[in-house]
């Protein structure tokens, strides 16, 4: 037996959106059927952290977020943070620390940093605690935790 | 990367989720960090999924001489919540240990406690596994077996819980309250687990449809107590345990007076060590003491080839929780 799509409202990146999706859809796959390809594709078992995107203010992993269960809520992916004039402070950061190589993790980490200065980090390890649901294959982790303790004030 | 087709509906409240979830094929989610990981992998194939996730059983608070944290609670918000950190900072420092910063946002506290083995076998497609299919024959018992469980375990199936929160809970003497077609019941948190026996595939005691509500926590249980969480990984965070310990002991006029030592990656269940118990009671809390009861703990431990050297981590790991917790360091 078919499996009827099903409306969900959310609010993406401050814009609201009405989308028929599959009831099986990951967060992800929505986003990206709504042309937001910034929050990437990794593990797709919440190992990596490439997925990151916050719903209310906090960071999820996208690729275990079951889209129809995230009805109502308002959801920020990297599209949603600074713009090409003017960058957020924490992608200004990321450019002075030289916090990239391939930059695939790159959307996955800033949003994860956002969330995790949102719910406070007082020093250099807890920032690295913090962040250790993010996988960076090129090993930029030093320059990251620099770029995310300048954006966190410390 | 994805399994078979379900259907999808939100509990308007526990009546109808415990009406609708015994059916075959349904199957409750909270927030999915678990089951869509199986449910991607093929191992998981509900045809219905009820969602429990804002029915709104995420409360934490206290209720008469308990703490009561809700089923749906995530464990970002226990992990912070001031009763928890105050009465139960042991729950507080194995949820901290769980996961990432992210997982934690979605995880529920009812989800983890029924979130199920890490066993390589039972999560990838195609392998042999008794507990995905009785009968299919052990992947782990003839091959890898480096995570292997060490206690309870049987031929059916050698593998462990990997939930570092139900250690803690159990070393806390935790119950969960049960919402099902026959009512409310309670159960302890020792006894929701079974033991894999000829059923490897069923997990807990639980019946078709029942539902979590919350969790319960004696504040007693933090009264005078003295306790805390070790988890030995392969790396520093983000990780499943090796093992885990959970140790809560209370000492009155220099001698200890109570003591629960609970292991976790290391059997179907959280694992109590009560020969390891009955030897700190009476004692001064000592590392001589401490060694003493860690060796009766973990004799007898029949280990397999691969996962033999988990019976002297756990030894340590036992000493260093007891240790630390009788320096405060
Ligand atoms: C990358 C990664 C790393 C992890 N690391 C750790 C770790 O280090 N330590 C650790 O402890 N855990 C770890 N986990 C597991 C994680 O904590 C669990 O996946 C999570 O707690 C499950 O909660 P959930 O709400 O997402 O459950 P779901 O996936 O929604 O549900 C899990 C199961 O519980 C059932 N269920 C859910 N709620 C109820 C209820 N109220 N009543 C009855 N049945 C219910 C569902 O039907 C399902 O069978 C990790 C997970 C991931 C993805
Ligand atoms: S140990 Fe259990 S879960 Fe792992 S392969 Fe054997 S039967 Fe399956």
């Amino acid at each position: 037996m078919p499996i009827e799509r099903i409306a969900v409202g959310l609010t993406v990146n401050g814009c609201a959106v009405e989308q028929w999706i599959d009831p099986c859809a990951m967060l992800l796959d929505v986003l990206h059927e709504l042309g937001l390809s910034g929050t990437k594709k990794g593990c797709e078992m919440g190992a990596c952290g490439a997925c990151t995107a916050l719903a209310d203010g906090r960071r999820i992993v996208s690729c275990l977020a079951l889209a129809a269960s995230y009805a109502g809520a308002a959801i920020t992916t990297i599209e949603g943070v600074g713009t090409p004039d003017e960058l957020h402070p924490l992608q200004e950061a990321f450019i002075d620390h030289d916090a990239l190589q391939c930059g695939y993790c790159t959307p996955g980490q800033i949003m994860s940093a956002l969330g995790l200065i949102a719910e406070g980090c007082c020093d250099r390890a807890t920032i690295r605690e913090g962040l250790s649901g993010n996988l960076c294959r090129c090993g930029a982790y030093p320059r990251i935790v620099a770029a995310v303790a300048e954006a966190a004030g410390l | 990367m994805s399994g078979v087709a379900f259907a999808y509906s939100r509990a308007a409240d526990v009546a109808d989720a415990v009406a609708r979830g015994g059916a075959p094929g349904a199957a409750f989610v909270a927030g999915g960090t678990d089951l869509l990981q199986l449910w991607k992998a093929g191992r998981a194939t509900p045809t219905e999924l009820i969602d429990v996730y804002g029915l709104g059983l995420d409360g934490i608070g206290v209720d008469g001489d308990e703490l009561s944290i809700g089923a749906t609670a995530r464990l970002s918000d226990v992990a912070r919540h001031p009763f928890v950190v105050d009465q139960h900072p042991l729950i507080a420092e194995a949820v901290l240990a769980s996961a990432s910063g992210q997982i934690r946002n979605m995880a529920t506290v009812g989800g983890n406690l029924l979130q199920r083995t890490r066993c390589p076998y039972f999560r990838t497609a195609g392998m042999a596994c008794n507990k995905h299919r009785p009968g299919s024959g052990c992947g782990a018992l003839d091959g890898e077996d480096r995570h292997a469980a060490l206690f309870g375990a049987g031929s059916s199936c050698v593998a462990t819980h990997p939930s570092d929160l139900a250690v803690a809970l159990v070393a806390l003497d935790a119950t969960v309250e049960v919402s099902g077609a026959r009512g409310v019941r309670r159960v302890g948190l020792s006894e929701l687990y079974r033991l894999p026996g000829e059923r490897p595939d069923v997990d807990t005691t639980l019946a078709a449809g029942e539902l979590i509500t919350r969790v319960l926590v004696p504040r007693a249980a933090s009264i005078g107590r003295l306790a805390t969480y070790v988890k030995v990984r392969d790396r520093a965070s983000f990780e499943f345990a090796l093992l885990s310990v959970a140790a809560v002991i209370r000492i009155d006029a220099g001698t200890i007076v109570h003591a629960r030592l609970v292991c976790g990656g290391v059997a179907p269940a959280p694992w109590r060590l009560p020969a390891g118990e009955a030897l700190l009671i009476g004692q001064k809390p000592e590392r001589g003491v401490f060694t003493v009861a860690a060796a009766a703990a973990v004799e007898g431990a029949p280990p397999l080839p691969g996962n033999s050297f988990k019976v002297e981590l756990l030894r340590r790991a036992l000493v260093r929780t007891l240790t630390t917790i009788a320096t405060g360091s």
